[in-house]
């Protein structure tokens, strides 16, 4: 008997998995991505006339709290209305039964395509607006627990997006959601019927533990249910280190001993295994990245005399020359005036 | 500090510097306060001018040149007054200038109303 490829089969999966839009104002287009819970696909919005994504459950997950989940996720994501995280325009159920949401569709680069070629300055502003909408969703006490490159997108406007927030939890502090209780980590996930990649994996041993191993802070790791917002703080840290080399954490790489001492500092800090340890917002750390962008000092790192005498020099360099050519000419005269 | 203040505290001590050098010339020793005072007096004077230059445009070439044209224009009346020491006064002068006309467009603050 002849076998079907790889190819056919993933499209045949693909077709299984299509939603049915029937009676709905959706008509598909494409499919987009798999997310941890589900599928994306394009459609077409046909009363507005308009592209968007919708994000849907799989066909093969009937567990109600996977439904609930990604409800969780539209309404954490129309809680928090930020230029750095997509909007949410719809949610419900499909004819098919399926839980689906309904958000923009962002067309655009993934972080790890838009930092190529890119130099340090651009790439360290690039960390800086991942930051922002992350502090904006600790402000309103949500932690995104799985911040990595593959969900950072850039639009084609140069537009910073914070996506997938599947495993999003609201904290100790956080706006209550109504009508819905909040997910944390030490509730049972129902694992998905496909095997994502090892790069997007999601470890759910146990059944407790959510996020992607490198990115998550140790807390998260050992599936702590008391985890708050600085385990994002470890995961910038984290991004930062990949902006920087282009590495995922816990991978040796040359680019490393090519990273200044300040920005290392940095990343350390920020992903310090005791969570007291690290920045205690996504706006320390932002404020130590521009301090290094503007030539100065970093709590991070304490420099000493000839990091800083040099540091001011970098920053001051026209100025510094011009008192030294003064004093320069000043030292002539006073040579010549003895003469 | 608004970029008036930082023009004024630098040609004010810088001017002093200036001033100061004059020591090192046996002729000039003996005038050497009335040089220091001199020299602070033209140094604020060339600093304001600049601060003010530099708070109502926002341009690094031409406040250094602005810089530049006033420190040499007060160092002529300085040397002109002096009858003489041309070069001793006018390149200083000038260079004081210069450096004050570069802080003042690089460093320094706007006021509110710039900034908005």
């Amino acid at each position: 008997m002849k076998q079907l490829s790889d190819k056919i089969v993933a499209k045949l999966q693909a077709d299984m998995q299509a939603p049915d839009l029937a009676g709905t104002c959706y008509s598909l287009v494409r499919y987009l991505a798999r997310g941890g819970m589900g599928s994306v696909w394009l459609v077409e919005d046909t009363v507005l006339h308009r592209r968007v994504a919708l994000k849907v459950l799989d066909l093969v997950a009937p567990a109600d709290d996977l439904a609930a989940r990604l409800l969780q996720e539209a309404r954490i994501l129309a809680g928090l209305e930020h230029p750095g995280i997509v909007p949410v325009h719809d949610a419900g159920t499909l004819p098919d039964g399926r839980a689906f949401y309904c958000m923009k569709f962002v067309e655009g680069q993934t972080l790890a395509q838009h930092i190529a070629g890119k130099n340090l300055p651009d790439r360290l502003r690039l960390l800086e607006r991942i930051a922002e909408p992350v502090d904006f969703a600790h402000a309103r006490g949500f932690i995104h627990r799985d911040l990595k490159p593959e969900n950072i997108m850039i639009g084609a406007f140069g537009e910073v997006l914070v996506m997938d927030w599947g495993l999003a939890k609201v904290g100790a502090t956080g706006l209550k959601l109504p009508s819905h209780k909040t997910i944390t980590s030490a509730e049972p996930v129902q694992p998905s019927s496909r095997t994502p990649s090892p790069t997007t994996s999601r470890v759910t041993g146990q059944g407790r533990v959510l996020g992607t191993p490198g990115y998550m802070s140790p807390e998260q790791a050992r599936g702590d249910t008391e985890v708050d917002y600085r385990t994002d703080i470890f995961s910038l840290g984290a991004l930062l280190r990949f902006v920087l080399t282009g590495c995922t954490p816990g991978e040796k790489s040359a680019a490393d001993s090519n990273v200044p001492r300040p920005l290392h500092a940095i990343c350390g800090k920020a992903m310090a295994a005791d969570p007291n340890a690290r920045y205690q917002s996504a706006r320390q750390m932002t404020a130590d990245i521009a301090h290094y962008l503007n030539g100065e000092s970093v709590s991070a790192y304490p420099e000493n005399l000839i990091e800083r005498a040099g540091r001011i020099y970098t920053r001051h360099r026209t100025a510094v020359i011009l008192v030294a050519v003064y004093l320069l000419m000043r030292a002539l005269f006073i040579l010549f005036a003895r003469r | 500090m608004n970029k008036v203040l930082l023009g004024l505290v630098l040609g004010a001590i810088l001017g002093a510097i200036d001033g100061m050098t004059a020591w090192f010339t046996p002729e000039a020793r003996v005038q050497i306060a009335s040089i220091v005072i001199g020299s602070t007096i033209k140094g604020i004077i060339s600093g304001v001018l600049i601060g003010v230059f530099a708070r109502k445009f926002q341009c690094l070439p031409l406040g250094i040149a602005f810089g530049l044209g006033v420190g040499l224009l007060l160092a002529f009346i300085v040397a002109h007054l002096q009858h003489g020491y041309y070069l001793q006064i006018m390149l200083p002068g000038g260079m004081v200038g210069l450096i004050v006309g570069y802080a003042t467009q690089k460093y320094g603050s706007l006021t509110h109303a710039q900034r908005a």
